[in-house]
């Protein structure tokens, strides 16, 4: 029981940096933007977070600078795609080459830089009280993990709820009518690019501040960007099941670890202890479980009729005919 | 201007004495004109990868300097250049196929592994005897290669063709799995003594290099370019013509322009998404075989796994699909990647390839759109 609630304690520390990473992905393309860079802009927060953290010894430091250079690189992206009407796919991508070839030459040496103050943990009083969820959610978890629980119900609200979400929905699904509305389609879109870069930023910083602490080049991140990417589609769009997704996803990473290392399993000889190399199988779990989830959310979404916000990935021309 | 501001809004503030109009080119630009964008695109880039390396420490002119002597300065670095660049090549003729048809494969890195694998396993399994001429090991390997990619391809695609699964995920997440698929076998299977490599390839499995004809043509000693190039440049060739001069091409190329107009006259999208997924993993794994059996003899992630098939979206969309240009800028690319092996930061040509694609993908707006300086006075 211990094993299963520790497995899931540090399973939500890992999945708040899937979580802050397709919230921002979520928000940029319910207006209209499909960001592939998130890998990038996250190994950029990353870096930052960390290189600043052990420059000034504040990791509060290091997480604001993560966020804006995070959200300053996204503004690459939103100027190509939204003011030169780019391929969103492509300039995605070239983001993320963009975001990786940067941080690894200003994270030059960075991964021998010295020990470094880390953002702090600490447990909620009489939450953490209560039987097997308090431990998991509420005890010893890093003060980013409840940043995520806010973030969560504060997505779901603005989208849903509230005016300026409104206008971030219609100038994701149909652009012109908000436009013709007087909503400046263009602000906006470069606004929740900027927003999803932030949030990309302030995933980047949780890994190197938080859950995995230091820099190890492009292996930080190992693909957690492109996870989150593929949780958005899994998500519908939405930040409740994108946070569902992703402390699954987190629960899954840590339990990948955590196999190995006993030597009984279930009262059994534990086969990963004892063949360390089947440990490469148990690697392709979560990229392979992404892909199940792909055609899951894909499968749900064509049943339902439900889809991506309309205008997703094209860009909008003021005079030309919209959609 | 009063009547204007009903117009354009948006365009009123009047800070500077002119104005830039763009307006969506009509006619073809002249034939020059592509060329000259790229090559000021590259060039803005050199110079933003320059200021950017000048921020981290490094001293960015020496640097530029370094990289073309160090991968032109003589016969032998040429070569040196060319083994770097034919990996990149067949990456790049296999993202040219898939994204002509706007199929963001960017799995070529995996398949490009696979293929390795595929070709490796041959040997390694052993398939065939360790004493089989070289005219049968080879074909063979080629094809092992090539099935090998085809099949990493094919999982995507599938995926994309029936349950619409979005492509650029699952081809991405499909890399991470062959890596660790790939360093199973080598740790676990084929290891040699424990290290992280399988045993070396014995000579007949190896393509054949130039060096291996010094005897007869001294100038050839040392040079290790090897077959994978012809294979590089035949398969470019090929492709060019299934592109833009067969049936198959024409109806990838109407796919990937307007989807609903292939539908309507008839074109099989689902098959089409098919194929060409397998074709462009079977261009990706070929490099794999090319690699571990030109360069590297033996099975071995790091150097296998290098990010070629990352590289060649960029070549790719540098050579704007096109697989015959695809030969001259993979040459740049093996050029940058080679010298940049010796550069500090080590980053840095990661870096300038993010920069040139940025820049690049900038740079299109010019061939769509034509800029017309207008002075504020002259409007009204």
């Amino acid at each position: 029981m211990q094993a299963i609630i520790n497995i899931l304690q540090a399973g939500v520390a890992s999945g708040t940096v899937l979580l802050f990473a397709s919230l921002g992905e979520i928000i940029a393309e319910r207006s209209g933007v499909m960001n592939l860079g998130v890998e990038g802009m996250m190994l950029i927060g990353a870096m930052s977070a960390y290189s600043v953290a052990v420059k000034t010894g504040s990791p509060w430091l290091g997480v604001l600078v993560a966020i804006l250079a995070a959200g300053l690189i996204s503004q690459i992206h939103a100027y190509i795609t939204i003011t030169l009407h780019a391929d969103q796919v492509v300039s995605g991508l070239a983001l993320t080459f963009l975001g990786a070839g940067i941080s690894l030459v200003l994270g030059e040496g960075l991964s021998k830089a010295g020990t470094v103050s880390l953002l702090a943990s600490f447990s909620v009083p009489l939450l953490s009280q209560i039987p097997f969820l308090g431990p998991i959610f509420f005890k010893d978890q890093n003060v980013m993990v409840y940043i995520g629980y806010l973030f969560i119900p504060l997505a779901w609200y603005f989208i849903n709820r509230t005016r300026p979400g409104m206008h971030l929905r219609a100038v994701g699904e149909y652009p012109a009518a908000a436009d013709a509305l007087g909503i400046n389609v263009f602000r906006l879109r470069y606004f929740y690019v900027f927003v999803g870069g932030l949030l990309a930023g302030l995933a980047g910083a949780t890994i190197s501040l938080a859950v995995s602490p230091g820099w190890f080049s492009e292996l930080t991140t190992g693909g957690q960007g492109w996870i989150a990417v593929g949780l958005v589609i899994f998500a519908q769009w939405n930040p409740v099941r994108a946070a569902v997704g992703s402390y699954t996803f987190g629960a899954l990473r840590r339990l990948i670890l955590d196999i190995q290392g006993p030597t009984l399993l279930l009262g059994f000889p534990n086969p990963f202890y004892y063949n360390p190399y089947w440990g490469f199988f148990l690697q392709m779990i979560p990229y392979a479980f992404t892909i199940i989830v792909l055609v899951i959310g894909s499968r749900e979404a064509m049943r339902k009729r439900l889809g991506a916000p309309a205008a997703l990935g094209t860009p909008y021309v003021r005079g030309e005919r919209g959609l | 201007m009063s009547e204007n501001s009903s117009v354009q809004p948006s365009l009123q503030k009047r800070r500077f004495p002119f104005r830039l109009y763009f307006e969506p080119r009509l006619e073809e630009p002249p034939r020059w004109y592509p060329v000259a964008v790229s090559l000021g695109a590259i060039l803005f880039a050199l110079i933003i990868g320059g200021i950017l390396i000048k921020l981290a420490g490094g001293d960015p002119i020496r640097s530029y300097i370094h990289i073309a002597e160090a991968s032109f300065g003589s016969v032998g670095v040429l070569s040196d250049t060319i083994v770097k660049a034919t990996p990149i090549l067949l990456t790049s003729l296999a993202c040219s196929i898939a994204f002509r048809m706007r199929l963001w494969n960017i799995g070529a890195e995996g398949q490009f592994i696979m293929g390795a694998f595929g070709a490796s396993a041959i040997v390694l399994t052993p398939v065939l005897p360790a004493n089989t001429p070289a005219w049968i090991f080879i074909p063979v390997m080629i094809l092992a290669g090539m099935l090998a990619g085809a099949l990493w391809g094919l999982i995507p695609g599938l995926l994309k063709a029936f349950f619409n699964v979005n492509e650029i995920i699952s081809s991405l997440m499909m890399n991470y799995i062959a890596i660790a698929w790939v360093n199973f076998w080598v740790f676990a299977v084929w290891t040699e003594g424990g290290f992280q490599m399988t045993r070396q390839f014995p000579k007949n499995a190896w393509l054949p290099r130039l060096l291996d004809y010094a005897k007869a043509i001294p100038l050839f000693r040392g040079l290790t370019t090897h077959l994978g190039l012809v294979l590089g440049i035949v398969a470019a060739v090929i492709l060019w013509f299934i592109i833009y001069r067969s049936r198959w091409g024409y109806e990838i190329r109407l796919i990937g322009d307007n989807p609903r107009a292939a539908q309507y006259a008839g074109i099989n999208i689902t098959r089409n998404v098919v194929l060409v997924m397998m074709l462009s993993g079977a261009l990706a794994g070929l490099g794999g075989m090319s690699e571990v059996t030109g360069v590297v003899h033996r099975l071995q992630t790091s150097p296998v796994a290098a990010g070629y098939g990352f590289t060649g979206i960029i070549v790719a969309w540098l050579a704007k699909l096109n697989p015959l240009v695809a030969i001259l800028v993979s040459i740049l690319f093996g050029a940058l990647i080679l010298a940049g092996r010796e550069i500090q930061p080590s980053g840095v040509p990661k870096m300038i390839q993010g920069v040139i694609l940025v820049c690049l993908i900038a740079s299109d707006f010019l061939l769509r759109y034509r800029i017309r300086v207008v002075r504020t006075g002259e409007e009204s």
